[in-house]
């Protein structure tokens, strides 16, 4: 059903998309203090692409982004995780409908909405999902990917719920609304 | 200057000439075979083989250097994390405990941990050679091409095209939008506070962000413009076509896994156990 | 007869968000094999015309439309945009936007392989194709390794590669070098002849185009069309003057000269112009026109000594480059595209390190300094606008600066008021950046750097797609900080910015200092010129022409006497 519904834009913002994502991975990330944990920005941007552009998008972005980040950074790709980003981009964007950012209207409600879903949907991604996919794939110990899970999961809910917010926020200004632009 | 990106290495190499859409093939029968086998003679032969296709790909391991450094960090902390997390892991795997070195009863050093952490380095060690392999030696043109001729969705697979065409543009955009914010005095220097620094940073993630839109917009245009996505099927301009050497790479990829699947899986357990 | 191919009637187009409509009441034949230029003011709707016509306009710009438009005879709000891009071949504004395959040959044989052509015959169209547009040495080269110009090259193959009814062009020469733009208006009248196509192009570069002839222009203001005729009629009349866009320099030194032109004179071009109805006139004009006065010497406020630079070890983009400006010059900085321009504009500002070398501000040694210092006196405004926009309104994107800056809110607000005013931008100052058209976008940046009262200034092409109104006010506005001493450096392809606004030029080839010399000596030098695809100007052929004794000196009072009366007219 969905291969009629792949506009040339949602094609475009795809493929974009994944190279900001990839970008962003790179060089885009904040470091926190902690050794070796960074806020990753390139998650906020996921979330705004998904529910902009769909779950479709959200979910090829997710992993086509981290597959080629993974790839040029590392020479191989850490399926579980990468996994984990398709699933997390997919069920955010299903909010998208809810929310109806081409609207311009990103008011309190639909900041809840937005961030109860997020951090749902990462918390089943990251506590649960990576951790499971590695020690079947990679029967790596569980009480050491299911650490490493959490933490990276916890970065990754505050850093959507404040830059992805934020990012929705300004993107919801940016539709402009109809008849609305008169020389002063 | 910048940071380095792995990318295509131009050769002339029996591995270049093969098509896309075969290295393709091969490059994920390898890795699920390297996946689901914990079986140590297997894993070798692998590890051996892929050593063997790498040098007649005439890629330098110079060239490749910098990723190598990257992988090898991240295999010893890899290592050094399961051992803390999980010190006894091999002895459950492998239900008999040889004790080397006594530390603290927990953390003692058995033979099984460290056979067992042999075998998680060496299943990193027969994935990524093929991977960088695939790679260095896979035009990223052509690689669109690939992901078709194996049944992905034609706009799917030109998505990817998309992403390898607008990497560089993009991260020379980063740059210049991040110059051009510290040129009107936004400090993104490490001696500010955390939430100052995150707030410095979206100054430079929002416009990125907004052309990139802004982008997706003009180029989707351009595309519409120039006929793309009408119709059920589109050719490829530098699809490589099938050779006798790709069905015969393909059957032997083919091959390889199935027999590294028997070998493993023969006495029901994925794990070679030599302590038995 | 001549057959219609585009027939607007009564045609009117209003954008979702706008309320007033940007297209009013449009009325335009354009027939078969004929070649066509758009002018007119930045804004006026030129690009939004050539969307209604390639149907971005209505499917992909939302909007209300009014009347009806026909292309070869099919209403195009019954069509859909894969059926009228077989008609049309569009080549955007944006070169970028436009590219889209890896590599020259793949983006030429985009349109083909959606049609899904066998790779065999693909192969073969596209050596054609890239013959046609001297791309052929090159089929297999990446996009990140081209000019602006073979860019702009390859994108006329992809278009060309399938046969197509209508050409259209929006700004094909915005980035290119004078030459390179010479050769692309060449190569787009070549191809026209090869396969009798119809061309409309969109331009703000009159007197470029029209180095090779074109059979009507229309000019817009406003939304609507306010002249419809032949180059020779609308020379010889003042409806550009009137519609503010630049007239190639020749007709404006004939018209100060008094001489009385008429169509049958062939003023379209330089060349088929009747000089012998004007040399009189021309000579006496010359006898009467004061020289220019030169200024004195000053004190160097920035140097740059035997700079290196390449943006990889293996390719030097900048090879010992050394030159000195003085306090209170206005100096542009001109040469091929590529040359390496941008290049060290940026490493002035530190946004790059130089290899080697070193760069002085007032005798003090600053190339160690960081961005932001060398930002306090240094303000720079980069080549592409989207560059350097972060905020969605024009007033907080001009304010940003300042802001950072720390400047009391109520001094902010009259620096921003005053400067938006000056750009043109005032009207818009609540606006979303993003409703604006590139001209506009452009002219936001050079507001945002100009607010900041820096003591020297660096444009990249400043004047890029600006119409001539704004230009002049914006030049002007130049000069009047440069008079209260802010030093000036533009790098610029426009060659008539380059005589009219900097006593000197600094010519770069291949990453070298070619010259450093007034502009008017490096504009008759031929060598120079060629080497660095720099455009000779129209006056010295005139002046040459019309047998005038120093054509140098003519070009010199030309523009003292031009800046003159273009004073008054303010
Ligand atoms: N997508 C859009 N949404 C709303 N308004 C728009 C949009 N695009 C253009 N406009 C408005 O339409 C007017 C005409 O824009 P257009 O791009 O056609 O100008 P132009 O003549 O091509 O100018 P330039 O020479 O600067 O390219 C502008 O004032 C602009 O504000
Ligand atoms: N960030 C970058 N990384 C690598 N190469 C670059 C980069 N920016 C520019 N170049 C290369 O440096 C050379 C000089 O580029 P530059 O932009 O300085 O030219 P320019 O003289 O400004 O040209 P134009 O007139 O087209 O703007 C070109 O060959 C270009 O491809
Ligand atoms: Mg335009
Ligand atoms: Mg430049």
């Amino acid at each position: 059903m969905w291969k009629n519904s792949l506009s040339i834009k949602t094609i475009v913002a795809i493929g974009i998309g994944a190279a900001v994502f990839v970008i962003l991975s790179r060089f885009v990330a904040i470091p926190t203090g902690i050794p070796n944990t960074n806020i990753q920005t390139s998650y906020a941007f996921l979330a705004l692409m998904a529910v902009v552009f769909g779950p479709i998008a959200g979910g090829l972005i997710g992993l086509i982004g981290h597959t080629l980040t993974d790839a040029i950074t590392w020479g191989s790709v850490w399926w579980s995780w990468v996994f984990v980003s398709l699933f997390v981009g997919f069920f955010t964007g299903l909010v998208s409908n809810r929310i109806n950012i081409e609207s311009g209207v990103f008011g309190k409600s639909q900041i809840i909405t937005f961030n109860i879903v997020q951090a749902i949907v990462q918390f089943v991604g990251w506590f649960i999902l990576a951790p499971f996919l590695d020690v079947l794939i990679y029967a790596e110990p569980a009480s050491k990917v299911f650490t490493q899970g959490a933490v990276a999961g916890i970065f990754n809910i505050i850093t959507v719920g404040i830059i992805g917010t934020l990012l929705l926020s300004s993107y919801a200004k940016t539709r402009n609304k109809s008849d609305s632009l008169v020389k002063e | 200057m910048a940071v380095e990106m792995l990318s295509y290495i131009d050769r002339k190499s029996p591995v270049h000439a093969l098509s896309g859409a075969t290295k393709l093939i091969a490059f994920l029968m390898w890795s699920s075979a390297a996946m689901l086998s914990y079986d140590t003679r297997v894993l070798l032969v692998l590890f051996v083989l892929s050593i063997y296709i790498f040098k007649i790909s005439q890629v330098k391991i110079r060239e490749i250097g910098f990723v190598l450094a990257f992988i090898l960090a991240f295999l010893l902390l890899n290592n050094v994390a399961i051992y803390i997390f999980s010190p006894q892991e091999g002895v459950k795997i492998y239900g008999t405990s040889h004790v080397l070195i006594e530390i603290v009863s927990r953390y003692n050093l058995t033979l099984e941990q460290l056979f067992y952490q042999f075998n998680i380095t060496l299943k990193y060690f027969v994935v990524i050679p093929a991977a960088l392999l695939f790679i260095v030696t896979t035009h990223p043109s052509e690689f669109a091409a690939s992901l078709n001729k194996i049944g992905v969705n034609y706009k799917i697979a030109y998505s990817v095209s998309l992403a390898f065409r607008y990497i560089p543009d993009i991260q020379r955009e980063f740059r210049i939008i991040a110059q051009s914010q510290q040129a009107r005095g936004i400090d993104l220097s490490r001696n500010e506070k955390v939430w100052k620094r995150v707030k410095n940073v979206s100054t430079i993630v929002f416009p990125l962000i907004l052309s990139s839109l802004e982008r997706i917009e003009v180029v989707s245009n351009a595309m519409e413009l120039r006929g793309f996505g009408k119709n059920k099927k589109r050719s490829w301009y530098s699809e490589k076509p099938f050779k006798q050497r790709d069905y015969i790479t393909i059957i032997i990829a083919v091959l390889l896994l199935v027999l590294s699947l028997l070998i493993t899986f023969h006495d029901g357990s994925r794990f070679y156990n030599p302590f038995i | 007869m001549k057959k219609a191919i585009i027939d607007f009637k009564d045609f009117s187009f209003k954008y979702r968000s706008q309320v007033e409509p940007t297209l009013v009441n449009i009325n335009l034949t354009i027939y078969e094999g004929e070649r066509v230029l758009i002018v007119g003011p930045s804004g006026s709707g030129k690009s939004t015309l050539a969307h209604c016509i390639n149907g971005l306009v209505p499917f992909s710009y939302k909007g209300d439309i009014e009347g009806s438009l026909t292309i070869l005879d099919q209403e195009t709000k019954g069509l859909d945009l894969f059926s009228l891009s077989k008609m049309v071949g569009t080549v955007l504004q944006d070169p970028d936007g436009q590219f889209i395959g890896l590599s020259v040959g793949e983006d030429i044989a985009f349109v083909l392989e959606n049609d899904g052509v066998p790779q065999e015959q693909m192969n073969k169209q596209v050596v054609d194709v890239s013959r046609l547009v001297e791309m052929d040495d090159h089929i297999d080269t990446s996009i990140h390794e081209l000019s602006g110009g073979q860019k702009q090259r390859v994108s006329l193959g992809g278009v060309l590669v399938d046969k197509v009814a209508i050409l259209l062009f929006d700004e094909p020469l915005a980035n290119l070098d004078p030459a390179t733009g010479k050769h692309a208006i060449t190569l787009i009248d070549q191809v026209q002849k090869e396969t009798n196509t119809t061309v409309v192009i969109i331009e703000h570069r009159l007197e470029d185009v029209l180095h090779e002839s074109v059979d009507r222009i229309i000019v817009m203001d406003e939304g609507k069309i306010v002249n419809d005729t032949t180059p020779d009629a609308l020379l010889v009349s003042n409806v550009l003057e009137s519609s503010n866009i630049r007239e190639p320099l020749y007709i404006k030194a004939l018209k100060y000269a008094n001489v009385p032109l008429t169509e049958e004179m062939r003023p379209a071009h330089i060349t088929t112009l009747d000089i012998d109805a004007c040399k009189a006139n021309l000579q006496e004009w010359f006898e009467h026109a004061d020289s220019a006065v030169s200024r004195g010497k000053t004190t160097p406020v920035i140097a740059v000594q035997n700079l290196h630079f390449g943006y990889h070890r293996e390719r030097q983009i900048l090879h010992d480059i050394s030159f000195s400006i003085d306090q209170g010059e206005m100096v542009s900085i001109v040469g091929k595209n590529g040359a390496g321009k941008s290049t060290l504009s940026r490493l002035i500002c530190g946004f790059e390190k130089a290899q080697s070398g070193k760069i002085l501000f007032r005798g003090e040694d600053i190339t160690n300094d960081t961005i932001r210092q060398r930002a306090e006196r240094i303000g720079m405004v980069m080549q592409n606008p989207n560059h350097m926009i972060s905020k969605h309104i024009i007033y907080d994107e001009v304010a940003l600066g300042l802001v950072m800056r720390g400047v009391p809110k109520e001094e902010i607000k009259s620096r921003v008021e005053k400067t938006l005013k000056v750009c043109g931008l005032y009207p818009f100052r609540n606006w979303p950046i993003s409703a604006l058209s590139f001209g506009q976008k452009k002219r936001v940046t050079i507001a945002s750097i100009l607010v900041l009262n820096s003591e020297i200034l660096i444009l990249d092409e400043p004047t890029a797609g600006q119409d001539f109104r704004h230009y002049t006010e914006m030049m002007e506005f130049l000069v009047e900080l440069n008079r209260q001493g802010v030093t000036i450096l533009m790098i610029t392809h426009d060659m008539h910015l380059m005589l009219e606004y900097t006593p000197r030029a600094i010519v770069i080839a291949d990453g070298r200092i070619l010259a450093d010399d007034s502009a008017v000596n490096i504009l008759s030098n031929e060598e120079v010129i060629a080497q660095a695809n720099l455009k000779q100007t129209s006056l010295l052929d005139l002046a040459v022409r019309a047998d005038i004794a120093d054509p140098k000196e003519f070009v010199s009072r030309f523009i003292a006497f031009d800046k003159g009366v273009r004073k008054k007219w303010q």
